[in-house]
């Protein structure tokens, strides 16, 4: 009786604070500040055609790291967590998974190969390609029981395009105007694939670090053998 | 439109639902992947592509596929 008054009290205090924030709400009728900077200087500043990406790669650079590095946090710790299953109970995998995934994987690989490279000109940038890869070859992983994903591959991947992003980082913050500004490359003609300043780069370097972080994570899971 | 925000709004609530009381865990991650799914499409109708991308790969993608390794590997454990 007393815990659910205790379970009553605590939903009630939640609901009070989601109703103030309710209850406040109004439709935003104009951009902040830094919104309409983004919106009005975006595409003179950095040539990218796609501000969205212009925002999460360099104006927010910063926070684009912290999650690269919160996904950085969680692979390192699920590396030590689980150990890899000794090899003889691995069984084959069917063959309709084997078969389909040989068929589809170039698709997915592709498509977020490009989605990575053309983050600056169409919705996407790196880490939702980084996404789609590590998806594509989730199937692979998948289909093939006998490999062990060769962890070493993505590691290095993931170390080096770890360094190479933090050190264009920090050619903005000497060269241009701040920390991960990508005006460090030359902004290039509107609408070509290598424009933007650095944008591209950034891009591809966060694709092949989630990428390779989320591989390793579904290696690991896939092969753990106890916690 | 409203109608389509509406409907689709629904779905995901619905597969939320579901997610809860169905009997089986391999149901409910299913319909957990389909909250993902229907999500993503709302991003869509709300113009935001680059978050539906991410939801579409991670959230119904990657997730289904993480919690279908745990479960499978909670079965081996319990076969022994």
């Amino acid at each position: 009786m007393v815990r659910n008054l205790f379970i009553i009290f605590i939903l009630a205090g939640v609901a009070s604070m989601f109703a103030a924030l309710a209850l406040g709400y109004s439709d935003p009728v104009a951009l902040g500040s830094a919104a309409s900077h983004y919106v009005s200087k975006g595409l003179a500043e950095l040539n990218g055609v796609n501000i969205v990406t212009s925002v999460v790669v360099t104006y927010r650079g910063l926070d684009t790291l912290g999650e690269v590095t919160v996904l950085f946090l969680t692979a390192s710790i699920l590396s030590f967590f689980l150990k890899n299953r000794s090899h003889e109970t691995k069984s084959e995998s069917s063959e309709l998974l084997t078969t389909a995934s040989k068929v589809i994987f170039p698709f997915i690989f592709m498509t977020g190969l490009y989605i990575v490279m053309n983050g600056h000109l169409t919705p996407g940038g790196g880490f939702q390609g980084g996404a789609v890869v590590a998806s594509a070859l989730l199937l692979l992983i998948l289909a093939d029981n006998k490999t062990d994903g060769s962890p070493t591959l993505f590691t290095v991947l993931e170390s080096v395009s770890g360094i190479f992003y933090v050190g264009t980082g920090v050619a903005g913050l000497i060269l241009a105007g701040g920390f991960l500004d990508a005006t460090v490359l030359g902004a290039g003609i509107t609408g070509r694939l290598l424009s933007a300043g650095a944008i591209p780069l950034i891009s591809t370097l966060i694709g092949l670090k989630v990428g390779s972080e989320l591989s390793t994570m579904l290696v690991k899971l896939k092969n753990a053998s106890e916690v | 439109m409203e109608l389509v925000i509406l409907i689709v709004l629904s779905l995901v609530v619905i597969s939320a639902v579901f997610a809860v009381i169905v009997k089986t865990l391999t149901s409910a991650v299913i319909a957990s992947g389909a909250v993902g799914l229907f999500a993503s499409v709302m991003y869509i109708i709300y113009d935001a592509p680059d978050v539906a991308l991410t939801e579409a790969a991670i959230g119904s993608g990657l997730m289904t596929v993480v919690f279908f390794l745990i479960l499978s590997r909670m079965r081996r454990d319990e076969n022994g």
